[in-house]
């Protein structure tokens, strides 16, 4: 059984976003870019788990973006994958996932997992895309995942419980907090993802049918109305008759 | 010709999401003189009024019991490519919910759309080409986006458009489907979790909530949340080291790696407001903090704030709660 986890490349969590280029780019002056924490700290880390426990031959990354992304992807070699793919292009949803399930096709690819959006464009969009590009079924938001052969055992969270799945390989799932939990790469890690395959891939022709028109940073909040301790009751009284929210 | 939109099959009922979508396809069929067909599936008979007062001229109704009981993805957008074949429609709405927001990127794939996941306005049109707006960077910034696929496909997120209230009676017609396409994927069990069994609101849906972090010192404590979020009949929620350290269960993280939630009110009891805890409840219509600190980074994110010790606070604060409700 293989398994390949699509990567994207985002902001740190605690980047400040701004925009250049007439508001159409991210200015990425500053900014600390790194594996979009749920594609890492999730799928990435529950399929290495999957492969330390005997259930998986192999883990692979692919990630859709241009050359100056490889160290991000160096990164997940460094957390424990086997090799990975760079698709070298650039696109909406659609390319990116069309090509990630191209790849996985023609390389047999067992498993399909990764996080269940990305931190920049919280779109959730990929995992459904892929799916549907392969005519897979398509598990969202997965808070567990056992394998078991051909046998896939898995629970995600809806509708205020958990509700618990089996399915059957092929799939596309995608993981959300509870799945796995983070991991800080090791100095050997670091070392062997030097030399750890990272294959480049011309990308199969797709259209982008999105374009960005423009980006605005959030308005922030009006000031802050700081009430005393010892006045609550002014608070319930505010939250009746100003926000109207109680 | 017509604007398809997909409701989620929810218990037999239609939650107010898919409602919304139905609003946002009948506001794009308005701008555009078509029509709007509602995709269901076994939908109850007293549920049509509303599908139809939230805009909807058709439903077409998917029977069969294998769509009440599946949470296969690809079995349901299957079925909704059909109806989307049978209407020739040119945009397919959803909601950014539930199987909504799984069942969007399938369906967009089978009909080579392009897509928009978390619409936040109704669209702007010029000719062929949709102008939608939706955040982007975890609440940090919004985007608008052109979309041009000569099918389209949008998904609208949850609080935020308003619901039409325009009365129509939706012609109603059974659905089938050209084949049921089967799968692997078996639903075994659903176990709610304890506090929704005890009357709960599930965090996802809730328009008031709750949240405590590592201010409460330890779990031992989590009564005062409680307590504070019974009288409001709110969800409680907490943050990222309440949930990593083990005091409350991981499906009841907001933050940018857990939950992001868009409540009317949302109450945060000793959370510093690091950026990643404001990345996933940004989206709150009001913000409350009660912190210690008077330098906490939340103050300046929140709406109105008290400074003080949350163990003297928040106990008031339901006591004048109580006196509130039973004043109503």
């Amino acid at each position: 059984m293989k398994i390949l986890v699509p990567i994207s490349q985002v902001p740190d969590t605690t980047a400040k976003i701004s925009f250049t280029d007439n508001d159409t780019e991210l200015n990425a002056a500053g900014v600390t870019f790194i594996i979009n924490p749920y594609d890492e700290w999730y799928a990435l880390v529950r399929a290495l788990e999957l492969k330390e426990a005997g259930k998986a031959e192999k883990v692979t990354l692919i990630h859709v973006g241009p050359a100056a992304n490889e160290a991000t992807i160096r990164k997940g070699l460094a957390i424990g994958a086997d090799d990975a793919v760079r698709i070298d292009g650039d696109g909406d949803s659609s390319f990116v996932a069309s090509n990630i399930a191209d790849y996985a096709k023609n390389n047999a690819y067992d498993l399909i997992l990764l996080g269940k959006e990305t931190i920049s464009f919280n779109s959730a969009a990929t995992g459904g895309l892929i799916a549907g590009d392969l005519d897979w079924d398509y598990i969202p938001l997965a808070t567990k995942l056992e394998v078991d052969g051909n046998s896939i055992k898995l629970e995600q969270d809806a509708d205020g419980g958990v509700t618990e799945i089996s399915a059957a390989l092929p799939l596309v799932v995608s993981a959300a907090k509870g799945m796995a939990e983070q991991r800080i790469p090791n100095m050997r890690g670091i070392m062997a993802a030097r030399t750890k395959p990272l294959q480049v891939v011309a990308p199969v022709a797709s259209d982008s049918s999105i374009k960005v028109v423009s980006f605005q940073p959030s308005a922030g909040r009006q000031a802050c109305v700081m009430i005393s301790e010892d006045n609550v009751e002014e608070l319930v009284e505010l939250l009746h008759t100003k926000a109207r929210v109680i | 010709m017509s604007i398809v939109v997909y409701i989620e099959p929810h218990k037999g009922k239609v939650k107010k999401a898919s409602l919304e979508a139905v609003s946002y396809a009948a506001n794009i069929a308005q701008q555009t003189g078509t029509s709007v067909t509602a995709v269901t599936f076994n939908i109850p008979q007293d549920c049509i009024s509303d599908i139809g007062n939230a805009g909807a001229d058709k439903i077409l109704n998917v029977e069969g019991d294998i769509y009440s009981n599946t949470s296969s993805i690809k079995t349901i957008a299957n079925a909704v490519t059909d109806v989307v074949k049978a209407e020739q429609a040119t945009v397919i709405v959803f909601p950014f919910d539930g199987s909504g927001q799984a069942v969007a990127p399938y369906v967009a794939a089978k009909e080579k759309a392009g897509i928009i996941a978390g619409a936040s306005e109704f669209p702007k049109i010029n000719g062929d080409t949709l102008e939608i707006k939706k955040n982007v960077y975890s609440g940090k910034a919004s985007a608008v986006y052109a979309i041009n696929s000569s099918v389209k496909v949008i998904s609208v997120l949850p609080n935020s458009v308003p619901l039409a209230n325009v009365g129509k009676t939706p012609e109603v017609a059974a659905f089938q489907p050209s084949k049921t396409v089967s799968s692997s994927v078996k639903l075994d069990n659903f176990k709610i979790n304890d506090d929704v069994a005890h009357g709960g609101v599930p965090i996802p849906d809730a328009e008031l909530v709750v949240s405590g972090g590592r201010g409460l010192k330890g779990p031992e404590n989590w009564g005062l949340v409680e307590d504070l979020a019974h009288v409001l009949g709110a969800a409680t929620a907490c943050s990222r080291p309440v949930a990593d350290s083990d005091w409350r269960p991981h499906h009841e993280h907001v933050g940018q790696t857990g939950l992001a939630i868009r409540p009317n009110l949302y109450i945060a009891i000793g959370i510093s407001g690091a950026i990643q805890h404001l990345a996933g409840v940004n989206g709150s219509k009001t913000i409350v903090v009660i912190n210690n600190d008077p330098e906490a980074p939340f103050f300046k994110s929140a709406d109105y704030g008290i400074v003080g010790d949350a163990f003297k606070i928040v106990p008031k604060l339901t006591e004048a709660l109580k006196n509130f409700k039973a004043k109503q």
